[in-house]
């Protein structure tokens, strides 16, 4: 059971910002838009997550779901209050579920300039391969 | 006439949307706004305001920071730049969700915004512009002879 509260600041120039929190669970969570492309080799994931360095990112794989989160680290400034939110949120997440053809022990992943790219191999004996004529 | 196929939970999670449509409009101005841009126009903005300065900040990852245009004219900010986005040949894409292009975003600065006092770094696919506000709004200590 949880309760919904909605809490509305005014701020003295007329602007409103409004968070709607929910007891007992988190905060709400930005969905990162996502590129996902296949090769030959395996698959490649590219997320947007603007704000986010590499000591607040948590890539992992659990079961067959490949987890991405993110934290954006800039931190709001003392007496900060805001004028115009499109963002109002500073937890990126988003779960994809993999295949079994997925080599999830060899998976890389980059961040830079806030895009994550996440590599994911196939395994070596299911790639497509080419077949030799002898003559 | 698709609407023969809408459950009636499909039904309940419309209504739901206009309610917070009509939520926005009346408590957020600038959602229903004349010039308001759609949500998830590319970069998202958010500002912040200090007694000292006023902060832009800009979500626009993986731009080349050169190819940002900052001008501030009057009051209003305006900020272009271009992301390119690779696609590669020999793939099949699933989803492309990313942005890629031009884009251009605008924001109207309070009066006392100080044009000379602008500063702008990009960081972790964030560009945040700072612009001092005018010192004469202060308060000043006046002396007794």
């Amino acid at each position: 059971m949880s309760t919904e509260t909605q809490v509305t600041q005014s701020k003295g120039d007329g602007s409103a910002v409004a968070e709607s929190r929910r007891a007992g669970a988190s905060e709400s969570v930005l969905r990162p838009p996502v590129d996902i492309y296949e090769t030959a080799e395996g698959i490649t994931l590219q997320a947007d997550m603007p704000g986010v360095a590499k000591d607040r990112l948590n890539v992992r794989v659990e079961g067959n779901n490949l987890l991405v989160e993110g934290s954006i680290g800039v931190a709001p400034q003392e007496q900060m209050t805001a004028l115009y939110a499109d963002v109002r949120s500073t937890v990126y997440r988003r779960r994809f579920a993999l295949s079994n053809e997925l080599q999830t022990d060899q998976i890389d992943a980059r961040l830079k300039d806030g895009v994550l790219t996440v590599t994911i191999p196939k395994r070596a004996e299911l790639r497509p391969r080419r077949i030799e004529i002898k003559s | 006439m698709f609407s023969y196929f809408e459950t009636p939970l499909l039904a309940e999670f419309r209504r739901m949307e206009q309610e917070f449509d009509d939520l926005f409009e009346t408590w957020a101005p600038w959602s229903g706004g004349i010039r308001s841009l759609p949500s998830g126009t590319f970069p998202a903005v958010n500002v912040g305001s200090t007694p000292d300065a006023v902060t832009v900040y800009l979500f626009a990852p993986a731009v080349d920071p050169k190819s940002f245009e900052v001008s501030l004219q009057e009051n209003v900010l305006s900020v272009s730049g271009k992301r390119e986005l690779a696609t590669e040949t020999e793939a099949t894409y699933y989803r492309q969700e990313r942005f890629g292009g031009t884009f251009r975003r605008i924001v109207t600065l309070p009066e006392d915004a100080d044009p000379d006092k602008v500063e702008a770094t990009y960081r972790d696919g964030i560009l945040q512009i700072s612009v001092r506000r005018r010192e004469s709004a202060k308060a000043r200590q006046i002396e007794i002879h």
